[in-house]
């Protein structure tokens, strides 16, 4: 099992309320960025890293987005590249690159590859279409997104394993002169990880190379049931899914007490977490996602992926300045609720050691994965306390996790290679999850 | 005037071995409509007002449910170049309007072919960079938002009754579709042709610019700079109006074009 550490950098000189009147992290303005805590920030978050390393997590996970104080981190290639030199075990997994967002896949190809030569392989690289306000910060046609994504995708990887020079005309990307001089170390080319939220498109495109699947932050249940999806197709071609293909990212707090843990926890959705990550209208913009998958949101009158429903789809614009004392009050309350929820679920795991070892016991055993990352806490929490989270997993729970392991032959893809695991003529797949496992009432909630 | 149905006939006309489906109703010299980037409305009283006298054809553009979809199409010149053969097919020289992304559709064939047409109404246009103000990033916001911002008057009778109340599913859907459509031709540059003012350039046709004063989707800078550009361009104005004028003050609108067309 490859146990990851991630954090999204949150931007901590944001009020909890500022978000909430905004209505949204994205969009609010950059003229309230502290330049002095901005320094204090990077800085702290690289030496988290460093941390992690020391405290025995396998792998660092970076990813990034933009123009948004609920995640600093706004060029994860140059995090990973200081990373390379400042770090000496860890992997550097990058979840992901929005190729869309970058415009340009051939430079991606040479940054992954010096990243890849400087830490002597340790590169996984992780590819995503970018959530929705990527396209509007970076002017990407949300329209032609997956396009972008899948034919930058594919001409990156052909940089990598085509000897060059060679010319390049495909749809949306022409190049004279293909010959990026520095090639990964690693051979043929770094590893992936596709990191997502439960897009059925994704899931596919993930399990039709081969490429294991990491689900960030999502329900137990779902997950389960779409990676039984990605079983069923890569057995279409002949292949059993193992734990190698998969991969769970939960919010994780862990404290001294089940009371200090969950105080800890209730910043996973500062300001509402995630949930107002970005306003409808840049989380969704026209064409972004398929006609089936905005037929399935618009449908969902309570609440789903990024906080989006039918009324906030089908709505007007969203952000109220003159929120009163009362509204505030009323939003907090339901961010209590949704925290209760998203325990049950298995989004966010709070508790004393005990507790959380307990938890992940049984996304371990429903999930299978072969891959667990674990994230860091949002909002408005000292150094101090954050390094108290990361030292109370390694020292109690990640001990735990590595026995489960070799219990249950949870491999990670550098332990088994995915796709390596071959299916006779007509031979049935193997069950790869177990949601039976969930307690009932867990399972009814989730 | 207000009777939006039964006085219309979807029929399907084979482009290029695609399928274009138009709307057509009324009889006399035929008139090309196109329609904005929300899609066809539905056939409004000023179309009824219209049908003695004009054959109206609704072309349904491709990409935005109904039609066949063209995925080769890159941006509004292609999805102009596609019209010019189905423009041909109908029978030319035609008399054309076009609203608002339909208005740079109709520039975009005029200046392919000003043979194409014969007498040219803008209402709304966007196509052009405009010399002042900015054309509304309609893509920037919610469906719900975007619909309501094309008109002033949001109790105008037929906004009420095409968009009022709750927005039905299927309506949703067929926005997201063109809307879809709308940002794969035209996220960037955003709804304009840099290259479209100079193209223009010669093209004699008679040509009506029509704006409404509250528009705020097609600002005052795209009239003037194709006012420019067309030298035999008049311009009208509606007062008090948006971007629909047509169904907000269609009696004022339908003055203006029953005397240009005539």
């Amino acid at each position: 099992m490859l146990i990851g550490y991630f954090t999204e950098q949150p931007y901590r000189g944001v009020t909890e309320e500022q978000v909430l009147r905004h209505g949204s992290y994205f969009g609010i303005s950059n003229s309230n960025f502290d330049r002095q805590l901005g320094a204090d920030l990077y800085n702290e978050y690289l030496d988290e890293f460093c941390y992690a390393e020391d405290l025995g997590f396998d792998a660092v996970c970076l990813n990034e987005h933009h123009g948004n104080p609920f995640c600093m981190s706004a060029c994860l290639n140059i995090s990973a590249a200081m990373l390379a030199k400042a770090t000496e075990t860890v992997k550097l997994v990058l979840i992901g690159n929005p190729l869309p967002a970058h415009h340009n896949p051939l430079r991606v190809a040479e940054e992954l590859a010096q990243i890849d030569l400087v830490s002597r392989g340790r590169v996984v690289a992780g590819w995503v279409r970018g959530s929705g306000p990527e396209q509007f910060f970076n002017n990407s046609n949300p329209a032609i997104n997956r396009e972008l994504f899948e034919e930058a995708h594919d001409f990156i990887i052909q940089a990598w394993t085509r000897p060059g020079p060679w010319r390049y005309e495909g749809k949306h990307f022409h190049y004279r002169h293909v010959n990026p001089w520095a090639l990964p170390y690693q051979q043929p080319h770094p590893p992936t990880l596709i990191p997502g939220v439960l897009s059925l498109e994704t899931v596919e495109w993930a399990a039709d190379r081969n490429y294991p699947y990491l689900g960030l932050g999502t329900s137990l249940a779902p997950t389960a049931e779409l990676w039984d999806i990605y079983a069923d197709r890569v057995a279409s071609r002949g292949y059993q899914a193992g734990p190698e293909n998969f991969g769970y990212l939960g919010m994780v707090a862990v404290g001294d007490t089940e009371e200090e843990a969950v105080e800890m926890a209730r910043n996973f959705l500062f300001a509402k977490g995630n949930g107002l990550f970005a306003r409808a209208e840049h989380t969704l913009p026209a064409g972004f996602n398929s006609a089936s998958a905005i037929k399935r949101l618009s449908s969902n009158a309570s609440g789903g992926w990024l906080g989006l429903n039918r009324d906030k789809i089908m709505g007007e614009d969203h952000g109220k300045a003159d929120l009163s004392p009362e509204e505030l009050l009323k939003i907090r309350g339901e961010i209590d609720i949704a925290l209760e929820k998203m325990r049950e679920n298995y989004q966010i795991i709070a508790g004393t050691p005990e507790q959380v070892k307990a938890r992940i016991e049984t996304i371990l055993r429903v999930a299978r994965p072969g891959h667990f990352v674990f994230m860091n806490v949002q909002g408005d929490v000292d150094a101090e306390r954050r390094r108290k989270n990361m030292r109370l997993i390694s020292e109690h729970v990640i001990p735990h996790m590595r026995q489960l392991s070799e219990e249950l032959g949870l491999s990670s893809q550098f332990e088994v290679k995915p796709g390596s695991r071959r299916l006779a003529p007509g031979q049935a797949r193997i069950q790869t999850t177990f949601p039976e496992l969930l307690p009932a009432q867990k399972a009814k909630a989730a | 005037m207000s009777d939006t149905t039964n006085q219309a006939d979807e029929v399907p006309i084979e482009v290029g071995g695609t399928v274009m489906l138009t709307v057509q109703g009324g009889s006399g010299k035929p008139l090309l409509i196109l329609h904005d980037e929300l899609g066809y409305p539905g056939w409004m009283g000023w179309n009824a007002a219209l049908s003695a006298t004009r054959a109206q054809i609704i072309p349904l553009q491709p990409g935005f449910g109904r039609s066949d979809a063209l995925p080769w199409l890159r941006d509004y010149r292609d999805l102009a170049a596609h019209y010019a053969r189905f423009v041909r097919q109908v029978g030319t020289p035609i008399d054309v309007i076009g609203f608002s992304a339909g208005g740079y559709l109709a520039a975009e064939l005029a200046a392919i072919d000003p043979g194409l047409f014969d007498r040219i109404v803008l209402v709304g246009p966007l196509g052009v960079r405009p010399t002042t103000g900015e054309i509304y990033d309609f893509l920037a916001v919610t469906t719900r938002t975007h619909v309501a911002a094309t008109v002033s008057k949001q109790d105008a009778p037929e906004f009420a009754k095409i968009y009022g109340g709750t927005m039905g599913a299927e309506q949703f859907m067929l926005f997201e579709a063109a809307r879809a459509e709308t940002s794969r031709l035209g996220w960037e540059p955003f709804m304009f042709d840099p290259a479209l003012p100079d193209m223009l350039n010669g093209v004699p046709n008679p040509v009506l610019i029509v704006r409404g004063t509250e528009d705020i989707i097609c600002p005052q800078g795209c009239v003037d700079v194709y006012a420019a550009a067309l030298p035999s361009a008049q311009v009208a104005m509606i007062d008090g109006v948006g971007h629909r004028p047509e169904i907000e003050d269609p009696d004022a609108f339908l003055g203006l074009i029953k005397n240009f067309l005539a």
